[in-house]
């Protein structure tokens, strides 16, 4: 089955404050004890809201005004800490379609682009105009451009930045390796040749 | 012909390149795939969507760490969710003909305790695991990637995976460290310096006085936290210490082999005035014992320096992440973090939970004892490691101390087995991450440490200088 080009992808935004958000508040831990990534939505920054409901105030992702968002806006080193990939899972299954923020962990990047997640980057004045934007209209629609290489809101339109492979891998279709690397089979096998520790071990 | 010196890391990404990608990215072979039982299920289950088979076996190494019961490992496990893991990798691992160190094997322990354990990390090899402290390998010489699981489906069905090259940044720690101070801290005072995200996109190559006296325990604990660092993997250059420790090991090569090996693996090794793309030195002696104090693993401090004051920086980010970090903590700015208050000490994790973190420890823990109130566990990274503890006495000083002894796992360094937690504990810890709630309770706080440090804490009841503790004398 060919993958989807994610060329464009448009939907209402919210904003998950911060910078460093670790994929331990992504989804802790508990939530991985399964052999499955069924139900992982769920668990979608579940202390966090949890905490924050507690402290008597509405968490981002549980304020009825940005139910049904589609794109995760937050801050830089997003998605640090474990590789996980039931973190980019989470987002997903909660229903984000992509996420902008400032920057990256490189592990979760390439985990949620391999997944077809799209992770752009934006710089922060930029992503503080698409939040002041949302914060004024919660049901503006945001279109994520990755062709064109912009974020477009309201009247506004601001620049988006990502890796080159991974855009390219998105916008062609190619984000799921799998298939491209099964067709290298030939060269996988002239360069394990080369290498004497993966012969296969004498009984 | 003479080609331009290179890095370990130029030599070995070209050992093992594929092809390149039409997005651009490398094909890049993965000699060693080590899988555990969090990671993998649904790598395998997308394995037989897709109708595919397990294109190296004989490559493929599994144990069961995260969520193995360290009182007792005994089956089934109580958690039923725990007990449906174990048996779908044991089933899996059967099914796909790939050597398994089951809880009956004796070898069962944190993957990255078993790998080195076994002799199955090698120099100049590339080793992929879906865990990011995947990183620890690098002590070796190898390029040791953290993956998710996506990518533990690729590894399994072609040996090899889509990725990009890394730049590579030296950092050299130079001179002597000073007494009471340890790779832990060594590793703490490059994040604390670095950044969190100082490393992104950079391989950490490590070097320098400090690191060619390194044993192969304490090079392994500061390359397990490279990726706390934001580096994706950190490496030490192979030499005679590597040498030595592989030797004799189950899957170390032997007889003539094992002067072939010896020979390729010399030759991965940075040569002289080959190319860096950052170079940072560091002097041992300015690095003090580290103990952090916030919610991840950069917001860190000399165990003699005042908990950070929001109001004495003018960056409004540091400012922000100070008062998130404290009002989480619950710690006062200002105040000296020495006689903070703890609850629980935890003595494990990939990090540090080998022989000689053990070792170190039981030397000072003698004729001490865990200071009331205080939850002490001590649990070993791997069932060797436990025999050893046992065989050596080392086991019985921490018993005799007031230290729960456990059997090996992750345990409390990200709470996915029954070790946990309790609302807001405070713990002192010897592992390597202290996000919010990550020790199994979303209000539980963690302060990382090197192990002496942990154990002076546990005999005092609070954050405490291990130097002043124990009489050793600060120079």
């Amino acid at each position: 089955m060919p993958l989807a080009k994610l060329t464009s992808i448009t939907g209402r935004g919210v904003t998950v404050p911060g910078n460093d958000i670790d994929t331990d508040r992504i989804i802790p831990a508990r939530f991985l004890k399964s052999i499955t990534f069924d139900g992982l939505g769920e668990g979608l920054f579940f202390d966090a809201r949890k905490a924050t409901a507690a402290a008597g105030q509405v968490h981002p992702l549980d304020d009825a005004r940005f139910r049904g968002a589609r794109i995760l806006l937050s801050g830089a080193n997003f998605g640090c800490g474990s590789s996980r990939e039931h973190a980019p899972q989470a987002i997903q299954k909660f229903g984000f379609k992509a996420v902008v923020a400032e920057s990256y962990a490189e592990i979760f990047f390439g985990n949620a682009t391999t997944i077809g997640l799209p992770c752009v980057s934006a710089a922060r004045a930029d992503i503080a105009r698409i939040e002041a934007a949302i914060a004024a209209h919660p049901e503006m629609e945001i279109t994520v451009d990755l062709a064109a290489q912009v974020i477009r809101f309201a009247v506004q339109t601001v620049k988006l930045t990502m890796r080159d492979s991974a855009r390219d891998a998105l916008v062609h279709g190619r984000w799921d390796s799998i298939g491209e690397l099964l067709e290298g089979r030939e060269a996988v096998i002239a360069t394990a040749s080369q290498l004497p520790y993966l012969a296969v071990p004498q009984k | 012909m003479r080609t331009s010196p290179r890095n370990l890391f130029d030599k070995v990404w070209d050992a093992h390149a594929v092809r390149q990608l039409a997005n651009g990215q490398t094909q890049l072979l993965i000699g060693t795939h080590l899988i555990h039982e969090v990671t993998s299920p649904q790598a395998f289950s997308m394995l037989r969507d897709l109708g595919l088979s397990v294109a190296m076996p004989h490559r493929t190494f599994a144990t069961v760490d995260h969520i193995v019961p360290t009182d007792r490992q005994t089956e089934p496990f109580s958690d039923p969710l725990a007990d449906a893991m174990i048996k779908a990798l044991r089933k899996n691992c059967a099914e796909h003909g790939i050597t398994y160190f089951d809880l009956a094997s004796g070898r069962q322990g944190i993957v990255h305790m078993v790998g080195p354990e076994q002799g199955i990390t090698q120099p100049g090899t590339t080793i992929a695991c879906g865990d990011s402290h995947t990183s620890t390998h690098g002590a070796f010489g190898a390029i040791a990637l953290g993956i998710g699981t996506s990518q533990v489906r690729d590894v399994l069905a072609t040996q090899t995976m889509a990725l990009g090259r890394l730049k590579v940044r030296r950092i050299n720690v130079e001179g002597r460290l000073g007494p009471g101070v340890y790779a832990k801290d060594v590793i703490l005072h490059i994040i604390r310096t670095l950044g969190v995200n100082g490393g992104t996109g950079f391989a950490y190559e490590y070097g320098g006085a400090v690191f060619d006296r390194f044993s192969m325990e304490e090079r392994m604990t500061v390359c397990n936290m490279s990726i706390e660092g934001g580096a994706r993997v950190g490496y030490v250059n192979p030499d005679e210490t590597t040498f030595a420790y592989l030797k004799g090991r189950p899957y170390s090569p032997a007889g003539a082999a094992w002067d072939e090996a010896v020979a390729r693996w010399r030759g991965f090794a940075s040569e002289a005035g080959c190319h860096y793309d950052d170079v940072v030195t560091i002097q041992g002696a300015e690095i003090p014992p580290t103990v952090t104090w916030g919610i991840n693993p950069g917001q860190g401090i000399s165990i003699t320096e005042a908990i950070p004051d929001p109001t004495r920086t003018a960056a409004p980010d540091e400012k922000a992440a100070i008062e998130e970090a404290l009002a989480y903590m619950k710690l006062t700015a200002g105040a000296p973090i020495k006689g903070t208050k703890i609850d629980v000490a935890f003595l494990g994790s990939c990090t540090n939970a080998r022989l000689s973190d053990f070792k170190e420890v039981a030397k000072y823990l003698k004729g001490r004892h865990v200071s009331p109130g205080v939850k002490a566990i001590a649990v070993p990274g791997s069932q060797i490691v436990g025999k050893l503890c046992a065989e050596l006495g080392i086991d019985r000083v921490f018993r005799e101390a007031g230290f729960d002894w456990r059997e090996a796992g992750c345990s409390m360094c990200l709470a996915m087995n029954p070790d946990k937690l309790v609302g807001d504990q405070l713990c002192a810890s010897s592992s390597n991450r202290n996000f919010k709630g990550r020790q199994g309770s979303p209000t539980g706080r963690t302060l990382l440490m090197s192990p002496l440090m942990v154990a002076a804490a546990a005999v005092t009841g609070s954050v405490a200088d291990a130097r002043e503790v124990f009489g050793i004398a600060k120079n």
